[in-house]
């Protein structure tokens, strides 16, 4: 949290909210993420409308809002499976469309909507997608993951009779097999039970704090985002409308929680466009 | 291109074969039975049909054309793994490359396929007396003409699933059926039709069972004409190539490759 606050400092990005994130050039440090007028339109039909953000060093964003906001379409485009109509993405520097294999080197992901194949088994699952990302002594950093996600005893299970608390454990060991610079969590503790979900977001927390990496979160779970996230982005119609500290944001837009505020978004994003 | 991504995927397809049953045995259940049963056939031919030797011509081409529907068969199962495990979002988010994941189904196919190949040439050989001797050098030639075309046209099927989904995999299963009267497998090339005659000769498994037929009756070896059938083959693996990319952009670019893990295009 200490480490993620100095950066913002750095980037000139926390405040107490109110405009769109910017982004703000440092030449010798490349922010993890820097996405620059994203857009994408299908048809008629604009999904991401020129959105311009950025993820630093030790820095846990969380991009929220309501369903159909644009949320899985800017992570769907960060990850390389989907085209940008207009814009620009760099991991570290590093531009997807010109380098991709590069550039998703440095980047890793757990989706609830992405589940490891079912038909192999955890460590097959592991060692596989270890070997996609290029992770070097591949067997320690295995028994390293399945020891930190509590997995060791469903090592020779076939993922898809795994719980769905185990399938999300699973799942988050494969995004950190490769220790990526940028760690994209699209509700990663949404089938957790409470318990699991607080070791869940200590763990992240950490990875934020002693590696190099930093996080591009989603959840709908505010009390999680407020527990968790040094910066939140609020997207509605394809646009960021709100950005800034969640502990402060809800204030200074005149509701009690950040909770209210997600719903102000949802439901008037057009009164929160003129604040 | 990484050697590494490219075994990852053929390493997916050895723990998903080594772990099922169904998967083993269609590897070489299919061959067998088919070698048996025309195994059977030319030998009942052969006693109706004093004088002429079925086992080199019929159970040779079933042998050959059965290989290179295993070779097509192996890259698109490789591929369907991943479908019916909803699996692209998960693979085309890594470093991997269309180059190195293509590669990954060619490898698993050549393993596959090279089981099958084995049970058929041991089958053929010991049970019904094939000499593939009779072929002489030849042989591997042939084979790798149909490993080839059997490569493209694997690669042609996983692009047109991934274009129209999953349901599309029935459009797949029977290609080696459907070009099989124009392959000339069993028969002369000019038994056919000439319009058949014609898209015959741009499909390369032509050039090997003509000059398997011409081997057999003891005519000179068809190096050039099975030279062409080479060159055909490899330029159907680029073009298929090409197919496949401009597929996999195209799916990129609508977002069919981010929705195929819902299953929403079936």
């Amino acid at each position: 949290m200490v480490l993620g606050s100095t950066w913002q400092r750095i980037l000139g990005t926390a405040g107490s909210g109110g405009e769109p994130s910017q982004s703000s050039p440092v030449p010798s440090v490349p922010a993890v993420l820097s996405v620059q007028e994203l857009r994408k339109v299908y048809g008629s039909t604009t999904a991401v409308d020129g959105i311009s953000f950025e993820v630093g060093r030790n820095e846990i964003v969380g991009l929220l809002g309501p369903n159909g906001a644009g949320k899985t379409t800017t992570i769907n485009m960060i990850l390389g499976v989907l085209e940008p109509s207009a814009g620009s993405i760099r991991i570290e520097g590093i531009d997807i469309a010109t380098d991709r294999s590069q550039a998703l080197e440095r980047t890793n992901f757990a989706g609830v909507y992405a589940p490891l194949p079912g038909n192999l088994t955890v460590v097959q699952n592991l060692r596989i997608f270890g070997l996609l990302y290029g992770v070097r002594n591949l067997a320690e950093r295995i028994e390293a993951l399945l020891q930190q996600f509590d997995l060791v005893r469903l090592r020779n299970v076939k993922s898809g009779v795994l719980s769905s608390g185990e399938q999300t454990r699973l799942c988050l060991a494969k995004a950190l097999l490769n220790r990526p610079r940028l760690l994209l969590l699209d509700e990663p503790t949404a089938s957790l039970d409470p318990a699991t979900a607080r070791d869940i977001r200590a763990t992240i927390r950490e990875f934020a704090a002693q590696d190099t990496g930093g996080l591009l979160w989603t959840s709908h779970n505010m009390y999680e985002v407020e527990d968790v996230c040094d910066r939140v982005l609020f997207l509605s119609h394809g646009k960021i409308l709100l950005a800034g500290d969640p502990k402060t944001l809800p204030r200074a837009h005149g509701k009690e929680t950040l909770e209210e505020l997600f719903i102000a978004v949802a439901r008037e994003p057009l009164a929160l466009e003129r604040v | 291109m990484q050697f590494n991504r490219t075994a990852a995927i053929a390493l997916r397809q050895y723990y998903l074969i080594r772990g099922s049953v169904a998967r083993v045995s269609p590897l070489f259940a299919w061959v067998a039975i088919d070698i048996v049963l025309w195994g059977f056939i030319t030998k009942y031919l052969n006693t109706i049909t004093p004088g002429f030797n079925f086992v080199p011509t019929f159970l040779g081409a079933v042998l050959l054309w059965d290989f290179f529907s295993r070779v097509m068969h192996g890259v698109t199962i490789a591929f369907l793994e991943d479908v019916w495990s909803r699996n692209f979002l998960n693979l085309f988010a890594t470093p991997l490359s269309i180059s190195e994941y293509v590669g990954g189904l060619v490898l698993s196919s050549s393993a596959t396929s090279a089981v099958g190949l084995a049970v058929m040439l041991v089958l053929a050989t010991t049970v019904f007396g094939l000499s593939f001797f009779a072929y002489g050098a030849l042989f591997v030639p042939f084979l790798l003409v149909l490993f080839l075309f059997g490569i493209a046209l694997g690669i042609v099927g996983s692009g047109v699933v991934l274009r129209f989904g999953p349901a599309a995999e029935w459009f797949i299963w029977p290609l080696p059926a459907l070009l099989a009267p124009f392959a000339a497998v069993f028969y002369p090339l000019s038994t056919l039709p000439p319009w058949m005659q014609l898209l015959a000769r741009l499909l390369p498994p032509s050039y090997v069972f003509e000059g398997m037929r011409r081997i057999i009756a003891g005519g000179a070896a068809p190096a050039t004409p099975l030279l062409w059938g080479g060159c055909l083959a490899a330029l159907y693996i680029l073009l298929a190539g090409w197919f496949f990319t401009r597929i996999y952009r195209h799916a990129v670019r609508t977002g069919l490759l981010a929705r195929y893990s819902a299953e929403s295009l079936s």
